[in-house]
Formats: structure tokens, sequence, C-alpha cells
């Protein structure tokens, strides 16, 4: 037991809702090894925060023992929290308390000596790159920077054991590597750390996974020997006419693939190893080493994914439209956005043409959100022109209006009304009524799978689900351009892979689709994208053609994150030196 | 007990205070609006309260008795030609009562029959028609034995009532209103504030991360206690203050007593607003909660305003729970009376007892778990 | 445009009647502000605790001390037989009142004397005590004219014969029982408007009812509609609970009533919506309807006379919707006002409506 740091033994926790037991984890087993870095992985619901919890003894298990640091369950908790770490989902920061109030508190409450004290925040404030915002209240931080506050609370006790629950949703790649070099340097001063995340890059760093599913421990092994399983069984398929996304159609509906996903080089492909599917001609077929999203999809997907099979969307776009792909359906010209002094979007210019996926990526507090606000006409601009569909947003009616779908940030649905009536409402809301109005509302329960979750509250809906039911409201009376404000926030995999099927279908309809996120590996599946950081483009183009700006000596075939990351420091280091 | 965590708790609840406009609108902005529209605003005595006056036959004796009328302080009369006038002017609310007094009125006065004068007051609000109708008689009575040692008739009043009126001889309704109105204002600082700043570090996530770190259930909770204590008894400094300086209450019992026992109550007030957040883990709902369960009953059934006595009996044995009513009669007992022992032990001893009860309560469903 | 008013005030009641925290506070609060109100909130007096001090042995001071023990306000609490147990008794609030009846009472009043009667009165609550004191000066009155007639002193020059209006029996309940009517619908309008736009904007949600062809006219009428509805309902439900519950009489003009119910809450509507458009969490909106709610019930006569205020007070609660409604309620229930008596009502009702109404489209249009 010398190098274990903690130790589940048989643990069962159950939650009582209303009525019904709810058993969020089932008798769950494992131990970490000291000094290792271990990644939690799992679909939503999977019972990951709950582990997370009754691993910092906030709950206590209904059957079996922890056991932490050599420690029996039984202990004192207060020396017992001394050890342990812990920071939660969205946290744990005092919004209204400056940087430097909040460290303060923290220090007090892990009985740190004022000469400790100042040595301590010293060290984890250069760590975090903090130091300059000391007097700034944490709420006006952007959310990377919140994510860094929260680890240096939770690491100033110097903890043997770090607990981080998902430390890495709605935060930029930037602010994500940066937390994975403190992570590393932990590592070297023996730091146990267990944290769950989405990001299966994340994932693949680690020393060791544990994968979750509905309360039961899947796998518990390191990253290669997951990957290792699914040999000789990961191609990336490029064709010489098709497009990627025409490509990608295709290979979906063949038989004998189990998943296919767009990336860099081309579309990717996992086989089944039953059958072996059938080359086209025109096809290559390279064999590459699996990822760990292709493992985490062989354990978790065989069921679970919902194939988006009909394709009915009874477009306004017909067949003649996408004849006309260069219509331009959304024109931004020398836009700028003014709050007080304050430039949050400075002179952007872009263009989306009619059937494309237009990514807006940037890193958090670049101007994207304001920019798609402008877009969508809650925010009026402060000048420039901005066309959408060759109307002036300036004059924007309610007719205009009536031409877009859009999916706010966290899927804003009514909670407390049923889907059934959130379809209802938003059906009225667009204007369709009789015989068409049952007609979308029957397409959208069958085209979305929601047939069992009718009756079922909006808040008690899992979140993919919810993300669906949200894209399915935006969609009912047929836009012609859809904008997707960080849809894949926080969904787990399985879902994000669905979404992605579904955009695929309705670019290819000719909805116009414009997209902000946060995951690199999703603006592979944009026709065009542009990077903004500090309210200005710095890149516009094809994921190829950004890829291609920053290949280097040293990159020879950068990434999406890779290109996105260089940009932008560079484009802060030269305003540095400017200033 | 960690002198170092409980310290670093209570600084950083009164930096949340100072920079949260909503705690500084409860704690502050709302006691000073309420003791100004008590203090200034509310009475429930009756001044100038206009009165119709028709009067058949003008003479002397109408006349002198109007006279009664124009000295009081009580009323505004006005004057009618006819009771059809008057009484609409009634029905539009410009005068609340009429006096009549007849075409015979002094031919019966002389002729040493009884002179009757008919008065109808408007009955809608009952407690001011009561007052009204005191008020009358005693004009009424004042003029009568004047009437009567004037004319040298020789009438006397078999039963003369002296009343003597004790701590308020003035009657003025102020001087209740104001001090029990403290014990409303401490209500909203102890249990509403607390209820709401503690569901508030559910709602954000933070209570999670408190408890993540070594800090113990107790100290967490006196992190809660000391600093809205603190507030409290400055609201309620602040109130005592403004009640003997503005208003001119008197405050005839001890500053001292006033402000043990006022630490008792706010006691009481803390640990119902800690229950509450504790089973209320949102905002929305803890300010529901507190407002329907400490805010309204410390209003009404307290016998701040309404006396306990004229309430129907279950609804008395309801006010025994009610904090605020012991902390009431504490108040006013010991602005306008003084150091009464008897009540001030028996209400003090009720309140330690909801003290012991609530936080007692508080203590033990305060587990360091999250469920 | 209809349809869609119509969806949106549909999902408004959806989303207040299934969740249940908006269930309670739709159905809560009034209940218990009813009952409560309605009981405990009285200043007529009731069983008054009262002590006699009576050193007279004659009959007259008994046939006086028969008198207050005949009288329902006041209940016999001790009887003393020292005069130092005065001061105690009252200190300690066992007795509201002492009734002290000197030696010579009786003998006086057998010698064609004036008798003299002491009452000491606790004035710690003056409203309580006010009214206690006409009381007992009312038995003394009844006393003295009963012992002028029978022992022949002569009558009295004169008499003063007093008659409510109205509220024959003066009681306290008809009053405020009417003004709950108000104070109910004004605190469920508030909290139904008020927090309607705060929750859709921590929901999310109202971004994305922007980004529909809803214009903010058509959603500031989904949002005023349901107030209006709700409001309306629970008026006349309460009016009904007034009638057959709390047995109230209702001699006036039911159309008088629903034309001040209308324009009332329009007003509160208003209110409500300005709060709702300047709040941004729910919290902020709970708070901005209290601190509106506590000062226009205090100064709105719902309690205590507008008349007894300070003149510039006076004039405050002329913007006060709520003063307006409470004299028509009153008016309908105890007065028999008919639609022509309660104009001076109605027009500043209606004035002060729309100006909130505009205000509120204003801001609407303006922080959105």
């Amino acid at each position: 037991m010398a190098d274990i740091a903690l130790h589940f033994n048989q643990v069962t926790k159950i939650f009582l809702k209303g009525k019904d037991h709810l058993t969020a984890i089932k008798q769950l087993s494992f131990s970490l090894k000291k000094g290792k870095v271990t990644g939690l992985l799992g679909p939503d619901g999977a019972g990951k925060s709950t582990l997370m919890r009754l691993a910092a003894q906030l709950l206590l298990p209904d059957e079996g023992t922890i056991q932490i640091v050599n420690q029996s369950n039984d202990t004192d908790s207060h020396t017992l929290s001394n050890s342990i770490g812990y920071m939660p989902q969205r946290f744990g920061l005092y919004e209204d308390l400056t940087v430097q109030e909040n460290l303060n508190l923290y220090s007090d409450l892990h009985g740190l000596t004022d000469n400790e004290r100042v040595n301590r925040q010293h060290e984890l404030l250069k760590l975090t790159a903090l130091g300059p915002f000391g007097g700034r209240r944490a709420g006006a931080l952007s959310g990377g920077m919140k994510q860094k506050l929260g680890l240096a609370c939770a690491l100033l006790r110097a903890p043997q054991l770090l607990l981080l629950d998902e430390p890495t949703v709605g935060v930029d790649p930037i602010a994500r590597r940066e937390l994975w070099t403190i992570i590393q340097d932990l590592k070297k001063h023996h730091v146990t750390v267990l944290m769950s995340t989405a990001y299966f890059d994340e994932a693949e760093k680690c020393d060791d996974i544990l994968l979750l599913h509905e309360g039961r421990l899947l796998e518990h092994k390191t990253p290669q020997q997951l990957i290792q399983r699914l040999h000789n069984r990961s191609f990336i398929v490029t064709h010489q006419t098709l497009t990627k996304r025409q490509l990608h159609e295709s290979l979906r509906t063949r038989e004998g693939i189990q998943d296919v996903r767009i990336n860099t080089e081309g579309v990717r492909v996992l086989v089944d190893p039953q059958h072996i599917p059938i080359k086209n001609e025109q096809e290559s077929w390279q064999p590459i080493t699996s990822s760990f999203e292709d493992t985490f999809i062989d354990i978790l997907g065989k069921n679970s994914i919902q194939h988006v099979t009909s394709a009915n969307h009874s477009s306004p776009t017909d067949n003649n439209a996408i004849k006309d792909n260069h219509h331009t359906v959304i024109a931004v010209k020398n836009l700028n956005k003014l709050f007080g002094s304050f430039q949050a979007v400075k002179n952007i210019t872009f263009s989306v043409r009619k059937g494309e996926i237009f990514g807006l990526l940037g890193a958090n507090g670049a101007g994207k959100t304001t920019t798609f606000r402008m877009l969508c006409g809650l925010l009026p601009s402060s000048s420039g022109e901005l066309f959408l569909d060759n109307i002036d947003m300036r004059h924007f009616s309610s007719e205009g209006r009536g031409r877009i779908g859009y999916v706010a940030q966290k899927f804003s649905l009514y909670g407390n009304l049923s889907c059934t009536q959130n379809l209802n409402f938003f059906a009225h809301a667009y204007g369709l009524k009789g015989d068409k109005k049952k007609e979308r509302i029957t397409w959208a329960i069958n085209e979305f799978q929601l047939i069992d979750y009718l009756d079922m509250n909006t808040d008690n809906l899992p979140l993919g689900i919810k993300q669906r039911l949200a894209l399915s409201c935006s969609l009912l009376h047929e836009p012609a351009i859809l904008f997707l404000d960080e849809p894949t926030s926080g969904v787990d995999p399985i879902a994000r892979r669905e979404f992605w099927q579904r955009i695929n279908l309705l670019a290819a309809q000719g909805v116009t689709i414009l997209i902000t996120t946060h995951y690199m590996d999703e603006a592979e599946y944009c026709d065009r994208l542009v990077l903004m950081s500090l309210g200005e483009i710095l890149a516009q183009g094809t994921p190829a053609e950004i890829r291609a700006m920053t290949v280097t000596k040293e990159i020879t075939h950068p990434t999406m994150e890779d290109a996105f990351i260089h940009l932008i420091e560079s484009h802060e280091k030269d305003i540095r030196r400017a200033s | 007990m960690n002198k170092q965590r409980l310290t670093g708790l209570i600084k950083k609840e009164f930096i949340q205070i100072i920079r949260d406009p909503s705690a500084i609108a409860i704690a502050f902005v709302m006691p000073v609006i309420l003791l100004f529209i008590f203090g200034y605003g509310v009475s429930l005595d009756a001044h100038h309260v206009p009165v119709a006056i028709v009067v058949d036959q003008p003479t002397h004796e109408s006349s002198e008795f109007i006279a009664g009328l124009n000295q009081s302080d009580y009323f505004t009369p006005q004057y009618f030609s006819s009771m059809s006038d008057a009484q609409q002017a009634v029905i539009a609310h410009q005068v609340n009562a009429i006096l009549w007094l007849r075409d015979d009125f002094a031919k019966n006065l002389y002729q040493s029959k009884t002179a009757p004068i008919s008065t109808l007051i408007n009955g809608t609000d009952a407690n001011n028609a009561h007052l009204i109708e005191g008020y009358l008689q005693g004009v009424w009575q004042v003029w009568l034995t004047q009437y009567a040692t004037y004319h040298a008739k020789p009438f006397i009043i078999p039963v003369s009532t002296q009343s003597r009126i004790w701590f308020n001889p003035a009657l003025r309704s102020r001087d209740y209103l104001v001090p029990g109105l403290i014990a409303v204002i401490m209500t909203l600082i102890g249990a509403l504030l607390t209820a709401l700043v503690v569901a508030r570090e559910w709602e954000r996530g933070t209570m999670e991360a408190l408890m993540a770190s070594p800090v113990s259930m107790s100290e967490i909770l006196l992190g809660k206690l000391i600093p809205y204590f603190i507030m409290g008894m400055g609201g309620m400094l602040l109130s005592v203050a403004l009640a003997v300086t503005l208003f001119h209450v008197p405050l005839r019992g001890s500053l001292f007593i006033l402000l043990i026992l006022s630490a008792l109550f706010l006691l009481v007030a803390l640990g119902m607003g800690l229950l509450i957040s504790s089973i209320a883990k949102n905002q929305f709902v803890a300010g529901q909660i507190a407002i329907i369960v400490t805010f309204l009953p410390a209003f009404i059934l307290s016998g701040f305003v309404f006396d306990i006595h004229s309430m129907p009996v279950p609804i008395q044995v309801i006010t025994h729970i009610v904090a605020a009513r012991y902390y009431v009669s504490i108040l006013q007992t010991l602005f306008l009376a003084g150091d009464i022992w008897p009540i001030l032990i028996n209400n003090g001893i009720a309140l330690l007892v909801m003290a012991i009860f609530f936080l007692g309560l508080t203590w033990r469903r305060s587990r360091k778990r999250l469920d | 445009m209809l349809l869609r008013i119509w969806a949106l005030v549909i999902k408004e009641f959806l989303s207040l009647v299934r969740d249940k925290k908006s269930r309670f506070v739709l159905i809560g609060p009034p209940l218990i502000q009813l009952l409560v109100f309605g009981y405990a909130s009285t200043f007529d007096l009731n069983h008054i605790p009262y002590a006699i001090f009576n050193e007279d042995v004659g009959f007259a001071s008994r046939q006086l001390v028969a008198r207050f023990e005949g009288a329902p306000s006041f209940e016999k609490a001790h009887v003393l037989t020292q005069e130092k147990e005065i001061g105690p008794i009252i200190d300690k609030q066992e007795v509201l009142m002492v009734i002290h009846i000197p030696i010579d009472f009786t003998k006086n009043l057998l010698n064609h004397q004036s008798a003299s009667l002491q009452i000491i009165i606790d004035g710690r609550n003056s409203n309580t005590a006010t009214l206690a004191l006409n009381y007992a000066n009312n038995i003394v009155l009844n006393f003295n004219q009963f012992w002028a007639n029978t022992y022949q002193w002569g009558t009295t020059p004169s008499e003063l014969i007093v008659r409510p209006w109205f509220n024959t029996n003066l009681l306290s309940r008809w009053f405020i029982v009417p003004g709950i009517v108000s104070l109910l619908t004004l605190v469920i309008t508030l909290l139904v408007t008020g927090l309607s736009v705060a929750r859709e904007r921590e929901q999310g949600t109202f971004d994305q009812l922007l980004v529909t062809p809803f214009t903010p006219t058509e959603i500031l009428i989904g949002k005023a509609l349901p107030g209006l509805i709700i409001g309306a309902l629970e008026g006349f439900l309460i009016v009904i609970l007034a009638i057959y519950w709390f047995k109230v009489p209702f001699v006036g003009s039911i159309i008088a009533l629903a034309i001040g119910l209308f324009l009332f809450l329009l007003a509160a509507i208003g209110i409500g919506l300005m709060i709702s458009s300047l709040s941004l969490t729910q919290q902020q909106g709970l708070l901005g309807v209290f601190l509106f709610l506590v000062p226009s019930i205090i100064l709105s006569g719902f309690a205590t006379p507008i008349a007894n205020m300070p003149l510039l007070v006076q004039k405050l609660t002329l913007i006060n919707p709520m003063r307006y409604f409470l004299i028509i309620v009153r008016g309908v229930f105890l007065q028999g006002d008919r639609v022509i008596d309660l104009w001076p009502q109605f027009w500043p009702l209606a004035l002060i409506a729309l100006f909130t109404m505009t205000i509120a489209t204003w801001l609407f249009r303006h922080r959105i």
C-alpha cells in the first residue's frame, strides 16, 4: 500500500431523489498510484463528479471504504483535508473578492503562517501568471484565469492528492495548455492528481485512465494499453474528387464502419473487427495509430451513438441553391463594438457563403461572443456594416429574425416546461400553425429521437438531450441561417459526435451555419473559419490554410490547436511589444 | 476551533457585505426607510379630522359648541347647509363625520330638556371611527361642564372619571411603533440577510470549496454568525439612536439590558436564518421562506402593530412561537416603562430557549457533507 | 401576431404552474397572508384584562363594577385589595387597566355629590390604551345616565348620539379584509411580473426570445398579460372569500370594482415590468419588489389612515396606486359606491397606470 494515494474499495453511493433511489456509483474499486496523473473519463451522468466528491470526503459512501494516503476513512477530517486539494466544477471562487483576497482567504483556511503565505502565494502567482491581476475581482476574470486561480487556491497547502473536477470546461486551448504545464510541474513534486475531463487529447497525456460508465468502472489502464486494443482498426481515408465532408457522408452509412470523423489529413475511420468494409475506387486507405478517442467510442459508443439516418429536413434551399454556392449570406464589413472606451471588436471583416459551416474561434475574451451577438441582432454594432441575406442588420425586423435559427450557450430552454411544450412554444413563436406545425414537430421528434423524453421537464434532461432539443427548436421553422454559440461545450464526446453528423447534413442541404467552439478538433469540420484575438481577426481561411500559416521547421504538421496557440501567442506578443 | 481560519472567514464576509449592493440594501437602506416611514409617516393618532357641521338654526349655544370643536386639535370643522350635502361629502371622503345640531337645539337647552347632538361617523375604518368617537365625547363633555357652570344651571355629573395614563401620557403611537420596529429590522438582518448569503454560497459552489478545505463546520457557522451578529447589533444601535434623537422616543430602561436582550433576540434570528439556508440551498427559495416565516410574523404576530390580546385565541397561541413577540414586549417595556424585571426575565428566558433551540438545531443539521 | 402573443402567454403560465417553487409563490403567501391578516390584524378590543380595586362597600360601586363585568371588550383578571398592588400588576402587563373606586363612592352619590372614579391605564400601546379608555368612558356615561334618571338628578342638558355609518358595528375586520384584496393582488402581480424577465435572463432564454420574430412590444404584452390574468383571478377569489368566509358585506357595484381592479393591475404590472427590466437576476428582482412593496403598503392607508400622516407624506401617497384602489375596494364593499362615486379615484389610477406602462415599455426597449 506504500505507493497508493487513494483507494476505493467496493464503494457504492445512492442518492434519494423524491421516492426514487438513484445509484450514482456502483461497487467501485480502484487505487491511484502516488505521483501519477489519472484522468477520469465518461459520458454525462456517469458519476464522475460524485466520485470526485467522495474522494474529497464531501460525500460519504453508502457501502465500501475509501482510503486516502494510508489513512483510514474515519480519521479526523482536518488532517485529511490538509493533504487534499480539491477544485470543484465552478472553481469555488468568491467572485466579489479580488484575486489576492481569494488567496488570502484560502491561506487562512489552510492555516498558512505569514512567512509561508508570502512565499507560497508568490510562487503560485508566478506559476499561474496571475501576478498582475492581484487587485482584480475574481468575477471579472476570464474563464481560463478563474481556472488558474481556483487551482492556485487548491494548491496553497501543497497537497499530496489533487482532485480537479472538469477543470477545463469552457476554457480556451491556451489556458488548457498552461494548466497542463502546471500539472506536469506538480508531478515532479510527487503530487497525485485525479482530474475529470472531456478532452481526449488531455486524457491521452495522463499516466492512467479511469473510464466510468453509469457508475461502474469499465477500464482502468494506461492510455497506451487502451489504444492497443484497437490495433489495425484505424484508417485515414482520402478521396481524389470528393470533399472531406462528402466523403464523410458516404463513409458514415457504410457497413462495417464504426466511426467516422473529419480531421486534418482526411476522414478518420474506425473499422469494425468483424466486418471488413468495402473500399471504393478513388479512395485511399492508410492505416494509422489509433487515438484515445477511438477507444472511447469503441468501448462506449457501440450502443449509445444514435446514428443520424433520415435527412428529410425539407430545407428551404433546394437543389438549385446548392449549385449557387458562391452566394454570400452573411457579410460583415469593418464591424466595431465599443463598450464605453473599451473596444471589444476592432474593425473586423468577413463573409460567409450559402451552405458553409463557418467557425468563429478565439481565446476567452477575444470578442467572439460579442461578434456573435451582433450577428444575431442581440447587440447593436457601434459602426460598420452587417448584412444578413442582404438585409441590413440595423433594420433587422421581426420577419428577418424568422429566417435565422439560434442555439444559445448552455441550450437556453424553458427548464420547467416539458419537451413538447418547448417545441410548441417555439413553433408558435415562429408563426407555425395548423398542419404545418404538427408536421414540423413530428419531424423534430423523429429526427432528434426525442420520443422518450416528451413529457420530461427540460431541466431534468441529460445535457446531450438538451442539446438535441435546443437544436430541434431552432430548426422548426427551417431557417436559412443557423447560429450556434458553443453548442458542444460540456457535452460528452458521443453526443458531440452525433451533433456534428447533424450539422454536416444540414450544411449539405444548403443551410448556412455559423458556430463558435472551444474544441479545436471541431474546427476541422468547418469549411472556413476566422481566428480572433483581442477583438481582431488574426487569420481567416479553410482549416488547411490556417494550419499552413504556422508550419515551422520544428512542427511540420501542426494540428489546429498548435496553429491556434501559435497565432494567438505571437499576436499577443506583438501587442505587448508595441505597447 | 482555529483562530486564523475563523478570522479569515470573517474578513471575507465583511468584504462581501461591502461589495454586495443587495446586502447593503437589506442591512442599511431598508432599516432607514422603515424607520423614517414609521417615525414620520405612520400614526394612529388622528389630528385635524375633517368633520361636517350642519346647524339648522345658528344660535349662541350652537356656536359655543362649535367653538369648542375648533379649539380642539383633533378636528377641522367644515360647514354644510343641509344634511344631504354633508352626506355627499362623507361618501366622497371629504369629511369623516357629521355633527347635526337640529333647529330645536337651543330651545331644548333653554327648556332644560335634553338637547341631542346627532353624530354620524363613517365607520369604514372602524379603528379610526372609534378614535373619533372618543375625541368627540371629550370635546362634548368639556363643553357640557362649561355650559353648566356658565349658565349657573346646577348640573352635577354623577361619576366623573379621572384617567391616568402611564408610560405614554400623550398617547403618541410613534412611541410604541418605533421601538417595535427594531424587532422587524433585526429580523431582516438576522434572518433574511443571513439566509440569503448562506444560500448564495451553496448556489455558487463556494460552500463545496470551503468544505473541502480544513475548515470545520462550526468554524463555517461561526464565520457567518459573528459578522451578521455585528451587523445586526449595528443596525439595532442605529435604530435606537434614531428613535431617541430623531423621533424623541424616551428610553427609560437601561441601555445595557437592552443590548443584552437584543443580542439574545439576534441569536434567535440568526439561528432561524442559518436553519432556513440549510434547508433551502438556493437564494430565491431561502428568501421566500425567510419572508414568510420570519418577516411577516415579526410584522403582524408580534404585537408590534396589532395587539395580541385582541386576536382570536388560536392565533394568540401561535404567537408564542414567534420570537419577535417576546422581543417587542421587551422593547416596548424598556423604552416606555423601564427595567421591569418580571417582564424582562420571562421574555428573556423565552428568547434564550429559542436561541438554544434554533442554533442547536442548525449545528446538529450541519455536517461537513454535501448530501 | 396574436398567435405569437398567445404562445408567450401560454408559455408564461406553464412555467409558473409547472414549477413547484412558483406554484408555491402563487398559492402559499396569499393564503397565509389572507388568514393571518384576516384573523390577526384587528384593532377591535376583545377580552382586555383589567383589575378592580374597589375600596367602597356600597351598592353603587357594585352596580358600576357589574357594568364592567358585563362588557365583552373587558375581562376581569384580578381583584385588588391594596393600592400598592396597582403598580406591579400594570408593569408586568398582567392587566391593561385598573379601575379604582374610592371609599366614599356610594356615599357621595347618595349625598347628591359627584363621585370620582380613577382609571389607571397602561399607555405602552397607545392605540389600545385610547380605545380601552373610550370603552370605559362609555360604560361610565351609561351609568351616569342611569343614575341621573333613577335618582332624579335632573336631565343632562345635552346628549351625544353617535351612529356609525356603513360599518355599523365598527368591526375592524370589515375594514382590513377588503384591504387585503388590494394588498395581495399587488404582491402577486409584482412577483409574477417583477421576476419574469430576470428569470429568463438567468436561464438564458431571454436571448433566445429576442432572436425569434417577437417584437419587444409583443414580449412586453406577453409578460403583462399573465400578470393581469393571475392578478384578476386572485383578486376576485379573495373578494369571494371576503364575502363568504369573512362575511364582509358587499353592497356596491361589481363593475366599479372591476374597473378599479383593472386599472390598479395595469399600474402594478407597469411597476413590476420596470423592476423586471432593471434587474439582472431573480434576487435583484425579489429585492426590488420587496423594496417597493413595504413602503407602498405602509403608505397606502391599509392599516393606518393617510389623514394621520404629515402633510408632506400625504402628498407622497398621491403617487401610490394602492391608495386609490384601497378607497375603491372599501367604497364598493362597505359604502355601496357606484362607478360615478369613484370617478375621483379612477382617473389618478389611470394616469399612474399610463405612466408606469410607458416607462416600462421605454425601459424594456432600451435595456435589451
